[in-house]
């Protein structure tokens, strides 16, 4: 092996193959294996429509720093076998001293790949695991992709003993002798990459994923309700609570639709219960009704759309922000309530922490808009910070006398809710435009007071300096020609294309949007104060999020715009080439 | 089950002061008042039952109460009261539907709540017409029924309530007429106090467009055996019986549904620990 040519912050790689070859299991072990030696680093998985026997890659990036997307182009990917790798061919496109190994027995070559001119080189996983008794091909591809990344061997046999200690020796050695097998043959391709050293003394690391942290970051917030129809990619989030809300006294139950999940959860915060649900864009279709409920009543709920592609079935397994019209403009009626996107994997915990709090505390549905790249990636992260959100209600706390009513008009548009087994309390929550008492009325005032009152509470919340992540790459104040302006997932990519923009000298800001609505046109106008170049960027085909934009206010400065559908998910340098050639333009 | 005698009510505790929307003669007011006299018979004070509904003329009814009500959208009283319950145990859980809203839109839900056998009470007012939009046939009208909607009758088979409860697992199932107020009171009783779902559906006139259901009165009539704990059994002497067969038709011993929601919750740091490496 030729010695590293230069060490590099970030590597990336794939390791793909058919499905239960162990492509995944494999890129989790790597992972695992940099957060303990003290790296960063994210991974994401494509995969197939099939429930098994299809295509799956694991696309993994290592780094010295934390990283919140997928690079662009791949170092090297290890194909166990090349069986249907074509298909996902877009999404890992190789560097161009790029490194492609297959084992020669697992079909050929995808063209796509012939055709990069990237380094092609064999080996034969599947002999080589053939010759060790219990051997499997997918710890001789983590061996040589450990050994061509630059993570210590011993760390990776480290990770593969506490995982599968409950298998027993056998199973252990076996895996061992088919890790050093890899990382042996390793030293046959010449490459030029290498990670550079982790970065000493960081924070405690978590290992999480984005379905994960939204379901810790709702506990944390006070949930202690769920309710679950399994649909991809938001089904962790549901398979994450179950085990965890019985632990800290909640309860999920599994409903039979997600018009049911939704009601439930309803059901449940009417009683006094913080509560939660979690679907996708088919689901969430389902649940706007009850959105509009939840709204009319004032329950408050969380409802966790983890977004991927659309309309109708779309791409299950992946990406895209296209339900951003339905998040906000959905419900039948004049509807308010609120819609909050996660930044990153890490950002999912604050935010629905976040919604759980603002649902709570305004008495109102809160959307959280997650999406699939977020979701099912599995991060390297910094423990993060303990936040002090934790959804308060104003109830009514004790008895009262006949003149209880639900639904007074107060100044901040919030009133007391009196909760089931609170005496004198008694009201009826309706769907029905209602009196203050809660009566059903079709009366002009009540329903003008009634609407005021719901866009009031949302309209004039205090929602601090959360709404979004605004930086500058050479430091806050200073002046920039260029804004990212974007929302959700694509907040880390945005990131990573300022600081690259930074170390070429072009200086730009970021805008990244966490609070969708209500919209907050003041705050978001003061942002872009001397902005003068605006790039807006969104992962959806038709421009959801500018076209929201726009109907929202008149946005200063020159405005370009780049969207694309998924599944391909936009990443930094496509950033950074929009804004190169409008600097030269 | 959490039924406590804390206290003497009467059924007029458990009565709102509104003016049902109901028109004059509707079977829907004598099941206000048998559910009342029944909750006054339980002495369960009114702040700790919640009357749960749908859309549709009966579901107007949890605002006549004087309990915590939820009008909900069409259809989906039964997941109201299901996530109610489950965070809520304390509470005696109240749902109220009709025919259309309870077994055409909320047709699904039905089945489920019998299989999930959530410790609540259902009462389904059944007049085999969608009332409130003025007159269309429901899941329960008879297939020669004409209306506007369906001119001729919709040539449909009448959906079996009773039957399809005891074939997806309802704990209880019984069938009263709304007119015979001290049977509909007694059923509510038991229906409430038996562990688990219980279903009642209560044959309820439409007068304004089913006036023909006033001769429900005459043609209702005792079930002649007492409930049996086998559904088979339950379903046979359903399914041949004249439809008119008033009582307590089943009662099984399935165990309620767990939930585990208590009052001392545990600290959420613990869950951390998993993502730590």
């Amino acid at each position: 092996m030729r010695a590293p040519g230069h060490l590099k912050k970030s590597i990336s790689f794939a390791i793909i193959g058919s499905g239960g070859a162990g492509a995944l299991t494999a890129g989790a072990i790597l992972l695992e294996t940099a957060g303990k030696a003290g790296w960063y680093g994210i991974m994401n998985r494509s995969v197939g429509p099939q429930i098994r026997g299809g295509e799956a890659a694991a696309l993994v990036r290592l780094s010295t720093h934390p990283v919140n997307c997928m690079a662009e182009s791949f170092d090297f990917v290890i194909a166990i076998d090349w069986r249907n790798a074509d298909r996902f061919a877009a999404e890992m496109p190789l560097a161009a001293d790029g490194l492609a190994i297959g084992d020669s027995a697992g079909g050929d070559v995808p063209a796509t790949i012939v055709a990069s001119g990237v380094t092609l080189a064999q080996l034969a996983m599947k002999d080589l695991a053939g010759s060790v008794k219990g051997g499997r091909e997918n710890m001789i591809a983590a061996g040589l992709a450990a050994k061509l990344a630059g993570l210590p061997i011993d760390s990776v046999m480290a990770v593969i003993e506490a995982k599968l200690a409950s298998k027993g020796e056998e199973a252990i050695n076996a895996s061992r002798t088919c890790i050093s097998i890899g990382a042996q043959e390793a030293e046959r391709f010449e490459h030029s990459f290498h990670l550079d050293k982790p970065v000493p003394g960081s924070a405690r690391r978590w290992l999480i994923t984005g379905n994960e942290a939204i379901g810790l970051g709702a506990v944390r917030g006070g949930v202690r309700f769920a309710a679950a129809y399994p649909i991809t990619p938001a089904t962790e989030v549901l398979e994450w609570l179950a085990p965890a809300l019985t632990r800290v006294g909640g309860a999920l139950v599994q409903a039979e639709d997600e018009l049911a999940s939704i009601n439930m959860a309803i059901g449940a915060s009417f009683g006094g219960r913080a509560s939660i649900t979690a679907t996708s864009g088919p689901g969430l279709a389902l649940m706007v009704e009850a959105l509009g409920l939840a709204t009319a009543s004032e329950i408050p709920i969380v409802v966790v759309d983890v977004m991927r592609g659309g309309p109708s079935t779309g791409i299950p397994t992946k990406s895209e922000q296209s339900d951003l019209n339905i998040a906000v403009y959905g419900c039948h009626g004049d509807a308010p309530h609120i819609v909050v996107a996660p930044l990153s994997v890490a950002d999912c915990l604050f935010t629905a922490q976040w919604a759980v709090h603002l649902a709570e505390a305004m008495q109102a549905p809160a959307i959280v808009l997650s999406d699939q790249s977020l979701g099912q990636a599995r991060a390297l992260v910094d423990r993060p910070a303990d936040i002090a959100f934790v959804g308060k209600r104003k109830v009514l706390e004790s008895e009262v006398e006949a003149t209880y009513h639900r639904y007074a008009l107060t100044g901040s548009g919030v009133s007391p809710m009196a909760l089931p087994g609170t005496a004198g309390g008694q009201y009826t929550a309706d769907g029905l435009t209602h009196t203050t008492k809660g009566i059903p009325s079709s009366k002009e005032s009540d329903h003008q007071n009634q609407l005021d009152k719901r866009r009031h509470k949302i309209e004039s919340f205090d929602y601090g300096n959360h709404w979004a992540d605004i930086e500058t790459s050479n430091g806050a104040g200073t002046e920039t020609q260029f804004t990212i302006l974007t929302w959700g997932s694509l907040a880390g990519p945005a990131r990573e294309a300022m600081h690259i923009l930074a170390a070429e000298g072009i200086a730009v800001k970021l805008l990244a949007m966490r609070l969708i609505s209500p919209f907050l046109k003041q705050s978001f106008l003061d942002a872009l104060q001397g902005s003068q170049r605006i790039l807006i960027v969104e992962q959806t085909h038709s421009g959801q999020f500018h076209e929201y934009l726009r109907a929202k206010c008149d946005l200063p400065g020159e405005v370009r715009h780049f969207h694309r559908a998924g599944p391909k998910l936009i990443g930094p340098a496509e950033i950074c080439t929009r804004i190169r050639d409008w600097k030269t333009s | 089950m959490n039924i406590q005698k804390t206290a003497t009510f009467k059924a007029g505790d458990y009565k709102s002061d509104l003016t049902p929307v109901w028109c004059p003669g509707c079977g829907d007011f004598h099941v206000l008042l048998s559910v009342t006299k029944a909750l006054a018979e339980l002495g369960t004070p009114p702040e700790n039952v919640a009357v749960i509904s749908g859309i549709g003329c009966s579901s107007r009814i949890p605002a006549y109460t004087n309990c915590y009500g939820f009008h909900g959208v069409h259809g989906r009283s039964l997941a109201l009261g299901a996530g109610l319950k489950v965070a809520r145990p304390d509470l005696t859980v109240m749902v109220m539907s009709g025919d259309g809203d309870g077994f055409s839109i909320g047709g699904n839900h039905f089945l489920h709540a019998c299989r999930r056998n959530i410790d609540m009470t259902y009462i389904v007012m059944d007049n085999r017409v969608y009332g409130m939009t003025k007159g269309q046939p429901s899941p329960t009208t008879e297939p020669d029924w004409d209306s506007a909607l369906s001119p001729g009758g919709t040539g449909l088979s009448p959906f079996h309530p009773l039957v399809i409860a005891l074939a997806s697992g309802a704990n209880f199932v019984a069938r009263e007429f709304s007119g015979d107020i001290k049977g509909s009171t007694r059923t509510i009783v038991e229906a409430v106090r038996h562990p688990g779902f219980s279903f009642v559906e209560i044959l309820s006139p439409c007068v304004t467009f089913r006036p023909d259901e006033r001769e429900w009165k005459n043609q209702t009539h005792a079930a002649a055996v007492e409930a049996t704990d086998d559904p088979a059994r339950a379903a046979r002497r359903i399914m041949t019986d004249d439809g008119f067969n008033v009582g307590i038709l089943y009662r099984g011993h399935r165990k309620p549904y767990e939930t585990h929601v208590k009052d001392t919750a545990g600290d959420p740091a613990v869950l951390e620990e998993e993502f730590a490496i």
